[in-house]
């Protein structure tokens, strides 16, 4: 029964999975193993996504099948949910001067699949915010995102401060989304253009030494 | 006898528009050389759109936006704010690129700030409002701003709909307006219609509303300015008006990506009805913004139907039928659409040249432009697209090499326009000058 639900959360069925959660849960199912499916259809959705099945309205009906599910499935939760170990950590955000989060929500979606702990920062993340969620998190791994061109100064920016901070030497910075590629990368000194979420996912695991 | 304009068919009408725009009826130019030059601009970009080779490759420069302003060492956020400024920084611009252009956009997307002010504009975040003072663009805010449930509201009467649900939302002034009567209540004596008007709060969402008419107007006058002496120069504009594809009505401006994406799946049929809709009405703005004698041509610049944003099954249920709609409509009353792919639309090149021949052309911003001038370059004009990295981040020298490139890929045989990928808002002017200098050495047709 649970492969099926996973396969059905990952094949997008509405109905049909709300309806086993509920069947789940009335027949006294641990909660976590339903949320523990979840997560594997997530991880389906995924690896769809990254092989051209799916595109971003599935994506992001996915992750509002997963908000249902978890709204169901909460007040039926006795214990924390058990910590999924992951495989390290990743910082990611918009830089400053930019409002644009569909690109930095896919990277955060298929990070997250792919089991990274993100530390996604949102939008318009001043140069500060981002030196100090790498201090803070100490995670190896940032990703710039940025929609417009007014993006290519303010990455600049963002890899000087980090420079500056004394950090820059100890993580890998990538950078993506709208009017970016590998110039803009030489010009803002990040370790790499990612042309997609599927090559964010690909250099973290690089950098990260997993796969 | 003489036919009329409705016995005129779509080939008629757009050459009569082009005719138009070649002579512009009512118009003088100060100079003998103004008005060679002009008819020389406009003859270069018909015989493109037409797929005829021109003199030489036209060119629109990636600076049609705010550029201006950061050439003349001021910033976006000054500009709205001080006409003036604007208006100096733009006619700067005009005189010193008049070698370097072959077409000129007036500040007429630079919106005027204290209108958006007075009606307190949510729907976007401007330098200084939302953002940093010296951001050089203006940005929309992403949002729910139409709820799953009101596709039926929206769908029986649109303007309804905007005015009492959709404006409240978005302009922090009109949030009053929601207790307004339908104005289609006004009927026979109509009282009761009139007593929301009455209220101080409604009163003072109407008041906001002249205020940034009556800015607006200081705005345009100044816009004015620009565009005469563009006119006298003998620079033509490149665009009317704009337009939308119906699904990006839906994506950008009322549901949000999140909002239409899901209702791909939960809503199909509702969503399909509202862009049924929209088209109408996209399609009355675009006619209604091309007036006599000037450009016959409406941008589109289309968003969420790029190769990253769906699949290709998914544009061709959701997307291209009522973008095509819109399309042929315009292209039916002699109007040349510009179809400005933000993006990559690669995937789609099998789909997007269907449409009579040499009537819309494609402005192309990441998209393999070679592989598009190989498929679709036999019906469809071609624009671009010069990666926004290397005008900004490269040498002149690296930019005319691009410029080159496109020029030899994509010239042959007319039907191509030479310009960036997407628009620059700053970098160095010897970049922009180069693409002139490419277009002249490698562009001319012989």
């Amino acid at each position: 029964m649970s492969g099926d639900f996973v396969n059905l959360l990952a094949d997008l069925k509405e109905d049909e999975v709300l309806k086993q959660v509920k069947q789940r849960l009335a027949a006294k199912e641990d909660p976590l193993k339903i949320l523990e499916d979840s997560r594997k259809g997530m991880e389906i959705v995924g690896k769809r996504f990254a092989g051209g099945e799916y595109f971003l309205p599935e994506l992001v009906f996915s992750g509002e099948l997963l908000r249902q599910v978890t709204e169901i499935v909460k007040p039926h939760l006795t214990q924390s949910s058990a910590k999924v170990k992951k495989l390290g950590k990743v910082v990611i955000g918009t830089v400053a001067g930019d409002i644009h989060d569909i690109g930095l929500n896919i990277v955060d979606f298929m990070l997250d699949v792919n089991g990274f702990e993100v530390t996604n920062l949102g939008v318009d993340v001043p140069v500060e915010k981002f030196v100090k969620a790498m201090k803070d998190t100490k995670a190896p791994v940032l990703g710039l995102s940025g929609f417009l061109t007014p993006a290519f100064d303010a990455m600049k920016e963002t890899v000087e401060a980090l420079d500056k901070a004394g950090l820059r030497k100890n993580i890998k910075i990538m950078i993506g989304g709208g009017q970016m590629d590998d110039e803009v990368r030489k010009y803002a000194k990040a370790d790499a253009f990612g042309k997609d979420a599927m090559a964010a996912v690909t250099l973290t695991k690089k950098w990260i030494g997993v796969g | 006898m003489e036919k009329t304009w409705a016995e005129l068919t779509p080939a008629e009408k757009r050459e009569e528009r082009f005719k138009q725009w070649l002579s512009p009826p009512g118009v003088s130019f100060p100079t003998k050389q103004a008005e060679k030059a002009y008819k020389e601009r406009v003859t270069r970009f018909t015989k493109a759109f037409k797929l005829q080779e021109p003199d030489r490759v036209p060119v629109v420069l990636p600076s049609i936006g705010n550029y201006a302003a950061f050439y003349a060492g001021t910033d976006l956020r000054t500009v709205m704010y001080d006409y003036d400024a604007m208006t100096k920084a733009w006619l700067k611009f005009l005189k010193d690129f008049d070698q370097d252009m072959d077409t000129f956009v007036p500040p007429a997307m630079v919106p005027p700030g204290r209108a958006l002010e007075a009606v307190d504009y949510r729907l976007y975040k401007w330098p200084g409002h939302g953002i940093a003072n010296n951001v050089m663009s203006y940005q929309a805010v992403e949002s729910e701003w139409m709820k799953a449930d009101e596709y039926d509201a929206l769908i029986r009467d649109p303007s309804d709909f905007w005015l009492r649900t959709y404006m409240p939302r978005v302009f922090g002034a009109f949030k009053a307006f929601t207790t307004l009567s339908p104005l289609t209540t006004f009927e026979e004596i109509a009282i009761q219609s009139f007593v929301a008007f009455g209220m101080p709060e409604v009163q003072a969402g109407f008041k906001a509303l002249l205020a940034a008419g009556s800015e607006s107007l200081k705005w345009i006058a100044a816009v004015g300015v620009v565009a005469q002496a563009q006119q006298a120069a003998g620079f033509p504009g490149i665009m009317a008006g704009m337009a939308k594809a119906p699904f990006d009505t839906l994506g950008d401006t009322l549901r949000g990506t999140q909002g239409v994406m899901m209702d791909m799946f939960q809503r199909p049929e509702k969503l399909h009805e509202a862009m049924a809709r929209i088209a109408p009405l996209q399609i009355a703005s675009a006619l209604s913004s091309v007036g006599p004698g000037g450009a016959p041509i409406v941008m589109m610049p289309l968003h969420k139907g790029a190769d990253s944003f769906m699949s290709v099954k998914q544009y061709e249920t959701f997307y291209w039928p009522t973008f095509k709609k819109v399309v042929m409509a315009i292209v039916n009353e002699g109007i040349t659409p510009v179809l400005f792919a933000e993006g990559s639309y690669n995937k789609r090149l099998d789909i997007i040249g269907d449409f009579p021949k040499g009537t819309v052309a494609w402005f192309f911003d990441q998209t393999d432009i070679f592989k598009a001038k190989e498929k679709i370059g036999d019906r469809c004009c071609i624009m671009g697209n010069v990666p926004t990295s290397t005008v900004l981040t490269g040498t002149p020298k690296e930019v005319k090499d691009y410029c080159r490139k496109l020029i030899e890929g994509c010239g042959k045989g007319g039907g191509y326009i030479l310009s960036g990928g997407a628009n620059v808002d700053n970098g160095a002017p010897e970049n922009m000058r180069a693409f002139m200098a490419a277009a002249k050495e490698y562009g001319v047709y012989k």
